[in-house]
């Protein structure tokens, strides 16, 4: 079965149609990239999976390991196992990393059923987590993406999802205000995450985040649909000829 | 629908089932005739077999009173009070006055148990340790509507030489004391709401420490409104001498009534050389209904006095209840070198006003005083924090620090900041920070996408935007807090 299945989706925000029969199937293991010019929807995409207020879905199916998607509440979508690493990460004045990684991760295994991680388990966990992202401890006590640097903001999203442990990760430019370095170090985090039962999809303007998480499939989005869908290949096709041609593909 | 949308929707159907301590004790009561006049001044004085000049102050009180306005320049809308269809005085019939724990009425003894305040004095609660928590032995003055009940742990502070007790048994016991310092911080003549309070205050706690004596246990007082249409008028009196240190905490809840009850306090403290007072406020009148309807009108008037060198004077305040608060918890800082300081969390939801701060006074040299306001404000309810810091000509070296935030949950309600700051001494410094943010759509979308519920996402905001206030509270109330600040938020959101 597959693992995220959108069939012909529609979804519109303040009036106005931004998808507009978007089909798109990840099975359990493989990475699809999603390229795509500017305004062409693939925020949009992210925030109606993950269930955002304002995003209403006019028409259409998303189910996530066969369980209809579109019914649920966020929390309870990020409890089934789908994660967002936003374009634009949240500030949340007063509010230590830490303690809202703990929250968020009890909070998560409660609803999974599982039982909370105790406060030394917690700590090593992530510690572990940072430390391959190159996160520094003083980072975790500093409030939620507070003063954060791009890079940071990104690299934090990436310790979120390493420790929320989804099913389906989905990747909002998260190479976006990234140095050479700091790519490397997220790509490689994405990378040891990898496995045969979790799905990803990452949304990326630039070939070089996939010459390290090499996608099985490439789709080009435009116009709130998938109009192309290739191998790996194709995104160099993009680097090399840019989006002519798909603007009015749609 | 956009989730602060919902956070409007859901806070409107807020219904009193959610304060949970609107239940009222069907008990016989004795009143004084409504209204008032001079014959009900006399009418609690003789009640309380007070001697005559504690009748003659009131009386002086009250002649005073009737020549004063009530004050307009809060930024709180009520509908005017009729001071002549309230009752003034209420005492539950079975006793006068405080007694030991066994005579006390069952039913009321039932009422503080189901607010869940400890009146048996029992050890349990003795060097029992969790979760980081040391519970120490808390002496409680239960005041239900104009009377004490009752005060515990009254034998084990007098081998401390603390006095503990209700203010009426204090005029009668300790006159010396009493003639001395009540009035002395907050003149009879103060405010139209003070003014009203000393002529017809009922009850309400005392406390002395004398020099050098550290109070053994944390003191509180646990006020309870439950006759209807009565006002409620308590006088506290905290007198902390040389070198002394108390840590005070009061607590109050009130039935849920569609009417407005009036609530007038008048709390004195007095630091004299070294001394230290810690006075805390977990507030949490009945705030009235869905609609507005009912709640507390609180108009407490909350003064410290750092009369001596070297003393401070602490308020710690949580408001999240009353329709109505008018409350400014003060600090004159007369003494050399004495400290001032108010943390306070004032919560408002649904169509709760606060108007709430403190002033600071610097009058002694080298004084400083700290301020950390957090204001919350949902639903469709105003906060407004106002503040006044002044340092008088001589007060040399004065110092303060002011920060106040205010934090928006939803976009009907609003949040206020009114400082005033004066400083006539060239060498005071002082120091103001103020922030406004909003739980936003997005903040919550965020939180909820890592698996919080918007009450977890909510409460996890609010928490780590109080937190530097709620520390400074005592331990063992410090979880009670946290609780109560859920609770009051409890449908702030969709
Ligand atoms: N809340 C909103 N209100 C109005 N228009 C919106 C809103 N959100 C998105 N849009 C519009 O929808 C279209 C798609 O936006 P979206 O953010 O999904 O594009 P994108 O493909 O992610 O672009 P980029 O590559 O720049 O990140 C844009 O035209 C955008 O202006
Ligand atoms: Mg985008």
């Amino acid at each position: 079965m597959a693992l995220l299945e959108v069939k012909d989706l529609h979804a519109r925000v303040e009036e106005k149609e931004i998808l507009r029969g978007l089909n798109l199937t990840i099975n359990p293991g493989e990475v699809h990239a999603i390229m795509g010019p500017n305004g062409s929807g693939k925020s949009t995409l992210s925030y109606v999976l993950a269930g955002k207020d304002d995003y209403e879905v006019t028409g259409g199916s998303a189910t996530l390991d066969g369980e209809d998607l579109l019914e649920l509440e966020p929390d309870e979508r990020a409890a089934k196992g789908l994660f967002l690493a936003f374009q634009y990460p949240i500030e949340i004045p007063g509010v230590a990393s830490m303690t809202f990684l703990r929250t968020a991760v009890n909070s998560v295994r409660k609803k999974r059923g599982e039982e909370e991680l105790s406060t030394p388990d917690f700590l090593r966990l992530v510690r572990e987590r940072a430390k391959e992202l190159n996160i520094k401890d003083d980072m975790l006590k500093r409030p939620v993406n507070v003063g954060f640097s791009g890079g940071e903001k990104k690299r934090n999203e990436i310790l979120q999802m390493a420790l929320l442990e989804p099913k389906m990760c989905v990747l909002d430019e998260t190479d976006s205000g990234l140095d050479i370095d700091a790519l490397k170090i997220v790509a490689d985090g994405v990378n040891r995450l990898r496995a045969k039962n979790r799905g990803f999809l990452v949304i990326t303007h630039y070939q070089r985040l996939l010459d390290h998480i090499v996608p099985d499939v490439v789709h080009v989005m435009a116009r709130g649909k998938i109009v192309r869908t290739g191998g790996p290949e194709l995104a160099h096709e993009l680097e090399a000829k840019g989006y002519a041609g798909y603007e009015n593909a749609a | 629908m956009p989730a602060v949308q919902e956070t409007v929707e859901r806070v409107k159907s807020i219904d009193v089932d959610q304060y949970k301590y609107g239940f009222e004790t069907k008990i016989e009561v004795e009143k004084a005739p409504k209204g008032l006049d001079e014959s009900t001044v006399r009418f609690i004085s003789a009640k309380k077999n007070e001697p005559e000049w504690m009748l003659e102050w009131r009386l002086e009180a009250f002649r005073r009173w009737k020549t004063m306005q009530e004050p307009e320049w809060a930024r709180v809308h009520y509908q005017k009070i009729d001071y002549q269809d309230l009752y003034y005085y209420a005492a539950p019939k079975k006793q006068a006055g405080p007694k030991s724990l066994d005579e006390l009425d069952p039913e009321i003894l039932e009422t503080y148990k189901k607010l869940g305040i400890p009146l048996q004095e029992q050890e349990i609660l003795a060097g029992v340790a969790e979760e980081n928590r040391v519970y120490s032995k808390v002496a409680v003055d239960a005041v239900f509507d104009s009377v004490s009940v009752v005060t515990t742990f009254k034998e084990e502070l007098k081998k401390a030489g603390v006095l503990f007790m209700s203010i009426s048994e204090a005029i009668r016991e300790h006159p010396e004391l009493v003639k001395k310092y009540l009035g002395s911080v907050v003149p009879v003549t103060d405010n139209f709401f003070a003014t009203l309070n000393s002529a017809v205050f009922s009850d309400g706690s005392f406390v002395y420490v004398p020099k050098g004596v550290r109070c053994p246990m944390e003191l509180s007082t646990y006020f309870r409104i439950n006759e209807k249409q009565t006002g409620q008028f308590e006088r506290t009196l905290i007198i902390a001498d040389e070198g002394a240190y108390v840590s005070y905490l009061e607590g109050c809840t009130a039935p849920s009534r569609d009417e407005n009850q009036l609530h007038a306090a008048v709390v004195e403290l007095v630091a004299l050389d070294n001394a230290e007072i810690k006075y805390s406020t977990v507030q949490n009148w009945y705030p009235g209904d869905a609609q507005g309807k009912g709640g507390v009108y609180n108009f407490v008037t909350k003064r410290g006095d750092c009369r001596g060198n070297g003393s401070k004077i602490s308020w710690t305040q949580v408001e999240t209840g009353s329709a109505i608060t008018w409350k400014y918890p003060s600090c004159i800082l007369r003494g050399d070198n004495s400290q001032g300081e108010f943390y306070s969390i004032a919560i408002s939801n649904g169509h709760q006003q606060v108007d709430s701060g403190t002033k600071m006074i610097h009058l002694g040299k080298n004084t400083s005083s700290r301020i950390i306001s957090k204001g919350i404000a949902a639903g469709v309810s105003q906060n407004t924090y106002r503040g006044q810091v002044s340092a008088h000509r001589k007060a040399t070296n004065a110092r303060n620090f002011t920060n106040c935030d205010s934090l928006l949950i939803g976009d009907k309600c609003g949040a206020h900041t009114t400082p005033y700051i004066e400083a006539k001494s060239s060498s005071a410094v002082f120091e103001h920070e103020a922030t406004t943010s909003k739980i936003s759509d997005d903040m919550l979308f965020y939180c909820r996408q890592r698996g919080l519920s918007a009450e977890e996402a909510v409460a996890l905001v609010v928490n780590g935007f109080v937190k530097d206030v709620l520390q400074h509270l005592p331990m063992e109330f410090a979880v009670e807090a946290q609780k109560l600040i859920a609770i009051s938020l409890e449908g702030s959101v969709g």
